[in-house]
């Protein structure tokens, strides 16, 4: 708002004649984005309007006169003044575009048939549209040998590239990983790595899209397509929620490509390898194609550690597990049903699971969570901040896990706001994490007292609590470690919100549709339209007609309940607690303890293979419909590919377990339950609707006010321990990484990382295998020393592919203790 | 690890600490590695990196922009025989000629026992005393056959010590600046105010529009 304020101050157009016709440009704007918006188009190789102009391929000169005659310069670099005349169109703009082409085409091999990059390459295509249709050039071109890997993802054929500096720009300014830079010089000039040192950046697959020529391609669709035989729908990414707006490609019923889309809300154009290459996993081999139902002989419980699990199953039809479905639901004890899951979907999925829920299967058991969130109420409810707000107030907190890690598009956001000076980051956190370079301020705190910390800064005579209580205010509020209760992050909230009453939350849910599986209603006490279940909005009541009285069980709840033999049949929609539940011994006991365990799930997951039942669910991809990211933003999901077998969309089993069950969600069609959503939900009535704007609308407001918990003061830590921090990975042992080829090889398992003075403590080689114990069991693991690891803490990764880290977590302690034990099986601290 | 001797690891520090970015320290680091080493190797690259908090790639991308930065080992003394058009109307071409015989390699290639690196290079603009050649940077003007067998015994046998310090030494004096006499240059971030000049110009009437 300072901003805006600030341009109606000065001058608010400079006016300049582009072509003959008067244009109004933005003060400071350069003279090819004025052209660009005023539809004149100047080519281009190395500007790109999300990184500052370099000038460096020359080939959008264009005859500038400010008064001083005409003379050639390049667009990109010369920012408007007033009275300027551009002619882009002149005899010498020709002339010297052409040259420019010439002596660009000098070293380029013109493999054009043979390159992945023809028929989209803006070389080949401005070549054709400016170029000099021959050339003087008769020696030998550069050789290099080619391509080479530069990453795992990431191929570079050095003979066609052209020296623009955009991957390399790229790679320092957004991505902040100058893992690639240019080498040698004249001649020989090379984008390379250092020997040894890949690119190995999460956002590595960005500099391919950018990459103006073939130079750059990425390993998973080398050769797979031309882009003239691919079909294309625009959607949005799931991965996590971020939500970045993406174009989907597919070449013969399989996807081959995703390519980031710039809307201005949300990502700028940019993805992250693990959302770019993910779609490998929609056409792995190891879908789940049919129902699958357990073989009678094998029993209820099995090996967890069972190398075939697909051995249990045997393939059905539809109709014979639905059939099985109605009969376990049919015959369960009332209130002994629940749903877990159902962040993976889209809105309409997790709409009809939560209609399902409560007007057939009568339960209030349904949480889209798996421990690993905040509460649903504080999560909805909490007064919400888009990606822009947190951009752009006068300070951001940051109390959530590393964002680099868990939202990798916010990370680059945030990291461009603060670099831009566009707004403060301040960080409260247990370890170092991307972004603590860009912060004003990073406090470390212990696992778990991120909310003491915070009441002796705002209580204290800390110059933040002053700049604080003034200035706008963004908290990006997440759970920064699953070994502590949730209730350490909802404390935070109201530490907060008691001191900072103007402070809005961007909540930093991880998973791809959670808020939108929030706000659905799939989580107990909660219901569509981010209403609570207690009052339920008269429209909502309507429809809906009787609902469960009681509210239900949380994630924990909903497995400590199946342990004790009271669930008699489990839905896992798309979870999969044995991975993702922070506890593994209350998954394991509440998996294996349910009545019939029915997974919804793309892949025979581990929990899947413990389920009685598995229905083969669609992905994205496969299916339409509405997503919601965490700033509660809906926009569209688009169906391009047919999903494998008999694979069908949450929503549509939903739908027909319904009738099965005796009752009727009402709808036969996505559009349909889109339509009911508007209808039934006030803060989706502006959101959702069939011309939804390509940047999404966000639903805002909520149905009620969230109530804080009580402050209380943290837990002791146990003098002898270390306190357990349980960080997240982009590349973890989750499906979509370990089901994407192109990904599975980058997840590596977990080690300890603590401070070198604990370390020191502990006695051993940086390295050296130890044993952890908490008060719930043990796990052998290399420890390491790392500095970014605040005094106290012992850092994991969570999920880790083999290591079963969970196995430490006890889901109703506020914190988990360790005591590390050398081999020698001596304890020390 | 460590590559730099504990000496220029303290002179590394010192040199960073006068700048207001690290980075900025990353050439005068580059220099006393070869200073140290006589060439920049990798390991060399890395802990530049390390010390000036930057990516490995960028410490190459720099180093390799530098000529004068070896990235391979060299003798001690490093011979640039002029190959450019004074040198060669002057008999430069003869002068490499005898130099490859006496030294027993080809150009660009170093002697067994790693005194000497023979090396053509581009104009050393000394063309008025062709042919011309330097050793490590330092000038011999009009060298013909017999100075470059003078030459080649005088520094085999160290008399020209005090003149030519090995490849990569660039002064043998450094000077120190002690921390409490540093100008503390001012980090760009904190600088509000324009360039003086523009204020000058301004106050001339040569800046108004």
């Amino acid at each position: 708002m300072s901003d805006a304020t600030a341009a109606e101050a000065a001058p608010s157009t400079v006016e300049v004649t582009i072509n003959g016709v008067a244009v109004d440009a933005q003060p400071g704007e350069l003279v090819i984005a004025a052209a660009d918006r005023a539809g004149v188009h100047i080519p281009r190789f190395c500007y790109h309007e999300r990184m500052s102009p370099v000038g460096m391929c020359r080939m959008c000169l264009v005859e500038i006169d400010t008064g001083r005659g005409p003379q050639l310069q390049p667009s990109c670099m010369v920012p408007v003044s007033p009275q300027m005349v551009v002619d882009t169109t002149s005899e010498r703009t020709r002339r010297a575009q052409e040259g420019v082409l010439e002596l660009l085409l000098i070293n380029h091999p013109l493999d054009c048939p043979v390159c992945d990059k023809g028929g989209e390459c803006p070389l080949q295509d401005q070549t054709m549209a400016y170029g000099p249709g021959e050339s003087r050039f008769v020696e030998e071109k550069r050789h290099f040998p080619k391509p080479i890997p530069i990453s795992d993802l990431v191929h570079l054929d050095r003979e066609r590239c052209i020296l623009c500096d955009r991957c390399t720009r790229f790679a320092d300014e957004v991505a902040g990983d100058p893992l690639i830079d240019f080498t040698e010089r004249g001649n020989e000039t090379q984008v390379l790595t250092f020997p040894g040192e890949p690119f190995s950046s999460y956002f590595s697959g960005n500099t391919v899209q950018i990459c103006p020529v073939g130079a750059l391609t990425a390993s998973p669709y080398r050769f797979k397509a031309r882009p003239w035989d691919l079909v294309e729908t625009e959607s949005t990414c799931t991965t996590c929620a971020v939500g970045c707006r993406i174009a989907v490609q597919s070449s013969r019923n399989e996807l081959v490509r995703y390519l980031g889309v710039d809307i201005d809300p949300v990502n700028h154009g940019w993805l992250c390898d693990k959302g770019r290459f993910a779609f490998g996993s929609v056409s792995s081999p190891e879908r789940v194609t049919a129902p699958l139902q357990a073989r009678a002989s094998s029993g209820a419980t099995s090996d967890f550690a069972d190398a075939e699990p697909l051995r249990r199953f045997q393939p059905t039809d539809w109709g014979s597990a639905l059939g099985a479905v109605a009969a376990a639901v049919k015959a369960a004890r009332p209130g002994a049903i629940a749903v877990l899951g159902g962040a993976r979907g889209t809105n309409e999925d997790a709409y009809a699971w939560s209609k399902l829920a409560r007007t057939v299967l009568r339960t209030d058991h349904v949480d889209a969570q798996l421990g690993d969130g905040l509460p649903a109420e504080l999560a909805v409810g909490l007064p919400a901040a888009t990606i822009d707000e947190a951009c752009s107030a006068d300070t951001t907190l940051l109390v959530c896990g590393d964002l680099r890690e868990e939202l990798p598009v916010l990370h680059l956001r945030l990291r461009g706001a603060a670099r831009a000076g566009t707004t403060r980051l301040v960080e409260i956190a247990p370890t170092a994490t991307g972004l603590t370079r860009n912060a004003v301020r990073s406090e470390q705190c212990r696992g778990g007292e991120a909310a003491s910390v915070l009441r002796n800064l705002l209580d204290g005579d800390d110059p933040l609590a002053v700049e604080l209580a003034s200035g706008s205010v963004v908290v990006v509020l997440g759970r920064s470690s699953v070994s502590e209760s949730a209730e350490a992050t909802a404390e935070v909230a109201a530490v907060i919100s008691a001191r900072i009453p103007h402070a809005r939350f961007l909540v930093a849910a991880r998973r791809g549709n959670v808020r939108g599986a929030l706000d659905m209603g799939l989580a107990p006490g909660m219901l569509p339209g981010r209403a609570l279940s207690a009052s339920p909005p008269p429209v909502l009541a309507a429809a809906w007609g009787e609902m469960p009285g009681e509210r239900g069980h949380d994630a924990t709840g909903i497995l400590a309940a199946a342990a004790s033999g009271e669930i008699d049949v489990l839905f896992l929609l798309g979870a999969d607690p044995l991975t993702d539940f922070p506890d593994s011994m209350l998954a394991r006991l509440g998996v294996s303890g349910a009545g019939t365990v029915v997974a919804v799930d793309s892949f025979v997951s581990q929990s899947a293979a413990e389920a009685d039942i598995v229905l083969p669910a669609a992905v994205f991809g496969e299916k339409s419909g509405t997503t919601t990211n965490l700033e509660g933003r809906v926009s569209a999901v688009g169906e391009l590919v047919t999903a494998p077998g008999s694979a069908r969309p949450d929503w549509m089993i939903a739908a027909e377990l319904a009738v099965l069950c005796g009752g009727d969600l009402g709808f036969l069609s996505v559009d349909e339950i889109t339509a009911e959503i508007a209808a039934v939900c006030a803060t989706h009535a502006s959101a959702i609707g069939p011309n939804l704007a390509v940047d999404g609308v966000v639903a805002s407001g909520a149905a009620f006010e969230p109530e804080f918990p009580p402050e209380h003061v943290a837990p002791a830590r146990d003098a002898y321990g270390l306190r357990l921090v349980c960080s997240r990975k982009l590349y973890d042992g989750g499906v979509t990484v370990s089901q994407t080829p192109a990904l599975a090889s980058l997840a590596a398992d977990t080690v300890m990382r603590v401070h070198p003075v604990d370390l020191e403590r502990v006695g051993v080689e940086s390295g050296t295998e130890v044993e952890a114990h908490s008060d719930r069991g043990a796990l052998r693991l290399p420890i390491v020393a790392d500095s970014g690891i605040a005094r106290g803490n012992v850092a994991v990764l969570f999920p880790s592919p083999h290591i079963d880290v969970g196995a430490l977590i006890d889901v109703t302690a506020p914190v988990t203790d360790v005591r590390i034990e050398t081999r020698a099986g001596e304890a020390s601290r | 690890m460590s590559f730099f001797t504990e000496e220029n690891r303290s002179l590394a520090r010192e040199i960073i600490g006068r700048y207001p970015r690290r980075r900025s320290a990353m050439i005068p680091l580059l220099h006393v590695a070869q200073a140290q080493a006589g060439w920049v190797s990798e390991e060399a690259m890395v802990e530049i990196a390390e010390l000036v908090d930057t990516t490995p790639a960028e410490v190459l991308g720099t180093c390799s922009f530098y000529e004068m930065f070896k990235r391979e080992p060299v003798g001690k003394y490093l011979v640039n025989i002029c190959a450019t058009m004074s040198c060669a109307l002057a008999g430069a071409a003869e002068l490499m000629e005898h130099a490859e015989e006496r030294l027993g390699v080809r150009a660009g290639g170093t002697t067994p026992d790693g005194l000497f690196t023979l090396a053509s290079a581009e104009c050393q603009a000394a063309c008025t005393e062709a042919p011309c050649l330097q050793v490590n940077y330092r000038y011999r003007y009009r060298v013909d056959a017999d100075g470059f067998d003078q030459l080649v015994d005088d520094l085999a046998a160290g008399a020209l010590d005090d003149e030519i310090p090995p490849h990569g030494v660039t002064a043998r004096v450094r000077q120190h600046i002690p921390a409490g006499r540093a100008v503390g240059a001012v980090p760009p971030e904190a600088v509000n105010e324009p360039p003086v000049w523009i204020a000058a110009a301004a106050s001339n009437g040569a800046g108004s529009a």
